[in-house]
Order: C-alpha cells, then structure tokens, then sequence
C-alpha cells in the first residue's frame, strides 16, 4: 500500500470517526460496540481502498459499513431473539427497517448524534480521568497509543481505562442521549470540564520536561469549536471557546527559544497570535451576549481578554481584573481562583494589598503543596524589597513543582535576586 | 497545523458574476461543516481584482498597476484558513468542498508557515532580529 493512500485513509477516518460512532451508537445504543463496528469499517476500508482506490465519498463508504455491520449485529440479535424486545427498544422507532439507515444522507442529524457522543463520553458515572480518555478516543479520534503519549501514561493503562469506560457505560445502560432540562446543566459543566482538563494538561504540563504538549491544546480547542457550532445558545459554551482560544493565542510567546517557560508579564506580546485573539474576543462577546450572569468560563475568558487588549503589560487593566476575580471567587470557593485574585489585587492597588490575601489563604489544604502559592509570595516580596524572603520562597516553589523547566525557572530568579 | 486553501479566479468571478442561489447554499452548508467539525478558522471571499491593484517593486522604484489582472486563472478569489492535523486531512476537506465554479479550476491548499519551520533555518541573531521587527511592527500600527 502507497503511504499516500494510508495517510489519505487517516484522515479520513479522523475527520469521520466521531460522527459515524456516534451514528452507529443512536442505532446500537451503545457507544462501545458503535466504535467496534467503526473500527470494523476501518479494517475494511484500509484493505479495499489500496486496491480500489480511495472512494469519491470516503466517509460515507465508511458510515454505511459501520452500519451494515451494526444492522447484521442487530439481526443476529433478532434471531437469538432472547433480547428481542430490548434491542427493539434500544434501536427505536426510526430502525423499523434498518436498510434505510444505510441510505439516510450522512448529514442527518449528524449534530445531534456528536452532542450525543460527546455526553456520554463525559457522563459522570465515569471516572474524570476515564471521561477525557474516552473522550479523546471517540470524538477526537486519537489512538490509545496517543492518549498515552500525550498523558505519559503506559499504553495497557490507557487501553483498559478505556475498555472499563465502556464496560461501566454499558453495565449502567446510560442512554445514548443528550440530558433534559434539569440534568443538563449539570452534565454539560462535566463537558466543558473535560475539554478544560484535556485543554490544560497539554498547556502546563504537570509532570515531564515537556512544557506544552501542542497536540492535546489544538484538540481540546477544537473540540470547544465543536461544541460551540452544536450547541450554539449555551453562553459558557462560548466562555469556554473563548478562554481557550485566548489561552492558546500565546503558546508561542510562552516559551524562549531553549524551551524554557516565559511568564504572562514578560511575554513578546508581539509573537501573540491575532487570529486567535480575535475569535477568542468573538467568542466571548457571544457568551456575554446570551446571559447576565457570566459562569466561570466565561469569567476566565474575560479575564484572559484583559490580557490580550493590553498591547504592553503595563496597559493592562488590574481594576477590571480583580473586580472579574471577585464575581469567580464568589462562584468557585476555588482557593486557586482567591490566589489569583490576590496577585491581581496587588498588580491594581500595591503588593501590601496582596501579600495580606496570600497570608489569609496560605493555610488552605488544597494550597498546602501549590508551588504557584510560594512563588507568588515571591514576586510580591521582591517587589516589596524583601529579596531574602523572595529567595526562601522561590526555593520552597522549586522543590514543590513536578515540571523541570519550571524549576529551573524558579532556581534562576531565586540566584538572579540573591 | 495550518493551511490556507486558496479559491482561484475564473472568467465569471472576475467579471463579477455572482455564484447562483444554490451554489452559496452549498457553501454555506459546507462552511457550517467546517465550523461543526470545529477545523475553519478564518475564510473569505475576494472581490475581482479590478477592484483592486497591484505594487510592481523594482530595485526603489515602486509603480501602482490598477485591476483587472489578466491571467485569470492564476488570481485569487477566496480563502480559507484551516487548523489540521496533516495536509492529508486538509486535501480530505477540500475534496468535500462543492465545486466552487461552474467551469473548470483549481484550489490551492498551502501550509501556513509556524515558529518551528523556522527554528530549522534561521540563526538566533535572526530570529532576534525577527523579533524586533515584529515588535516595531506593533509599534507602527499602536501610533
């Protein structure tokens, strides 16, 4: 086989993936079995195409396969006839005759079959980390081998966290569905956390010397696309889109030319991707257009647009900040958030300000081992001309962080200010 | 990664003929397509270039040359700007596209150039200078 047709196959099969499991799940009721069959497609396809030729229509050559198969799964179903009704059940009304499936455009209701998928991967009978797993292997198309090499995790542990989402979807029979009125909130908050974690694990890095991992950032971002195009009147949805576009218009300013991290306020504001910036404001504008009262997302995103108005740090508006930080304290009780705040404080009204916030949260179980926590007592001590407490505190940062650079970073401003 | 897709020009759009009711259908079902799948980015369309001019560089000398152009099928006429993960996939999106004229042409898929292709090439005085530049840039379009 040509690389060229293998790649074209690929692609293919990212672009898609997601919608024909998620066909196949509204037909099985399953998202397990609905990746075995799309997958099924794809062994077929990767043994056909090199020969025949890739297809004008690629993906629905692989969406009528991955139906065949399910309608033939189906049927077997029928005549064991033990789980008749259920599967009858299952499929509902519109599988009457299953052939028609197979001729239904590709097209129909393919948004409301991906909001399907994209809720059941992140139902909260699952595990957070069996929720963004599942997540990037049904709707982002990513391999088991990927997944793992994006979480540094070995590949039997990312393939059985997968194999067990699947088996607890099944077992607690989670419809295939997107939530009613009074569960949807909650569910879509699981959603848009996934995304944010996927988003945030591939923008600081936790562990390894590995400080951006690009790939899962571009995924979780486009994901945020993704659901912000089916889910349209949602104002968080767009929040999210927005904190993450405007998060991810400075990857290329976050790190020097070695690799090492640069800080928001020495950035080269110049290397900021406008693009990103734009939609990202965009993005926002939307979320604050469809509601009052800004959720937690869109918070962040506002305060992340702060930022990306400001052409020089020194332009940046800390009043409006602070006043953002206080609506998202107020929603989040998130000690991180009441950190921030206190570094933004002292930004707008002096570090005394601030310094008297950290002071007051310092002793929060979920700081206690929070390298951020020190290291922001030591610019705001720094500042304040107490070099020897600054130092003290920058090293306590350094050996709490699990990222390399990071360390270095830290070690090389406590030398710096010795 | 990044590619643009170019839309080259044909006698019709340079003359200015719109694209028929059905056809900004089917663009805008399959723009909605990109957005959903959640890879556009950025698109647009061009006006025909008499309505626009070109700035012919000769040593200092610069000259003005008013539209049209002549060689239709090397213009431009739209655009878009996808985010992907190989060209693959971007070659898979365009074929997607419904055709966008009613006579023969082409579409243009290019990688958009990011930090990395650079880091290859260029010294760490250049991408210093680079960066000086980028930031006078900046400065010119704040004044």
């Amino acid at each position: 086989m040509t690389g060229r047709t293998h790649r074209a196959i690929e692609a293919a099969w990212r672009i898609d993936a997601p919608r024909i499991i998620a066909a196949v799940a509204r037909m099985t009721g399953d998202v397990g079995t609905a990746e075995d069959f799309a997958q099924d497609a794809l062994v077929a396809a990767l043994r056909a195409w090199p020969e025949q030729g890739v297809p004008d229509n690629p993906g629905a050559w692989l969406m009528a396969t991955a139906k065949r198969r399910a309608i033939d799964f189906i049927r077997r179903g029928r005549m064991l006839d033990r789980k008749h009704e259920e599967v009858a059940y299952e499929i509902g009304e519109d599988t009457g005759s299953p052939e028609d499936a197979i001729h239904e455009s590709i097209d129909d209701d393919v948004g409301d079959d991906l909001l399907r998928l994209i809720f059941t991967a992140c139902h909260p009978v699952l595990s957070t980390e069996a929720r963004v797993a599942l997540t990037l292997r049904l709707l982002g198309g990513l391999t088991t081998e990927e997944i793992a090499r994006a979480f540094l995790a070995p590949v039997p542990t990312v393939a059985q966290r997968i194999v067990r989402a699947k088996r607890t979807l099944a077992e607690a029979r989670v419809p295939f569905d997107v939530p009613r009125a009074e569960e949807r909130a909650a569910r879509l908050g699981s959603v848009l956390e996934v995304i944010y974690l996927i988003f945030n694990e591939g923008y600081a890095a936790t562990s390894g010397d590995t400080w951006m991992r690009t790939d899962l950032c571009d995924e979780a971002l486009r994901l945020a696309r993704v659901l912000a195009g089916l889910m349209p009147q949602e104002s968080e949805v767009h929040g999210l889109a927005a904190l993450l576009e405007l998060q991810a218009s400075r990857a290329r300013a976050r790190v020097d030319a070695d690799g090492n991290p640069v800080l928001l306020m020495d950035q080269d504001r110049s290397r900021w991707d406008r693009l990103l910036i734009q939609r990202g404001l965009a993005s926002l504008e939307r979320a604050q257009q469809l509601t009052d009262t800004l959720g937690p997302y869109t918070l962040q995103g506002a305060i992340a647009a702060c930022h990306a108005r400001a052409r020089t740090p020194g332009e940046t508006d800390w009043e409006r900040i602070v006043a953002l930080y206080d609506a998202l304290t107020e929603i989040t009780q998130s000690p991180v958030v009441a950190l921030n705040r206190a570094v933004a404080v002292a930004m707008a009204y002096g570090p005394e300000a601030g310094l008297a916030l950290i002071d007051d949260i310092a002793d929060e179980p979920a700081l206690r081992s929070y390298h951020l926590l020190p290291a922001a007592r030591a610019d705001l001590l720094h500042r304040l001309g107490r070099d020897a407490e600054a130092v003290r505190e920058l090293e306590r940062a350094a050996s709490m962080t699990q990222n390399d650079r990071e360390r270095t970073l830290l070690l090389d401003r406590a030398a710096a200010w010795r | 990664m990044r590619f643009m897709v170019i839309v080259k020009a044909t006698k019709d759009s340079e003359a200015g003929v719109m694209p028929s009711q059905e056809l900004l259908e089917a663009m805008g079902r399959y723009n909605e397509e990109l957005v959903k799948a959640g890879v556009l980015l950025a698109g647009e369309g061009l006006h025909p270039s008499s309505r626009g001019a070109r700035v012919r560089f000769d040593g200092t000398k610069r000259t003005v040359i008013d539209g049209p152009f002549a060689e239709t099928k090397e213009l431009i006429a739209g655009f878009w700007i996808l985010q992907v993960r190989s060209l693959e996939e971007a070659i898979e999106w365009v074929k997607r596209m419904p055709n966008p004229h009613n006579e023969q042409s082409e579409v243009e898929i290019r990688q958009v150039f990011d930090d990395a292709d650079f880091a290859d090439v260029a010294t760490p005085e250049q991408m210093e200078r680079e960066k000086r530049l980028r930031a006078q840039v900046e400065g010119a379009q704040r004044s």
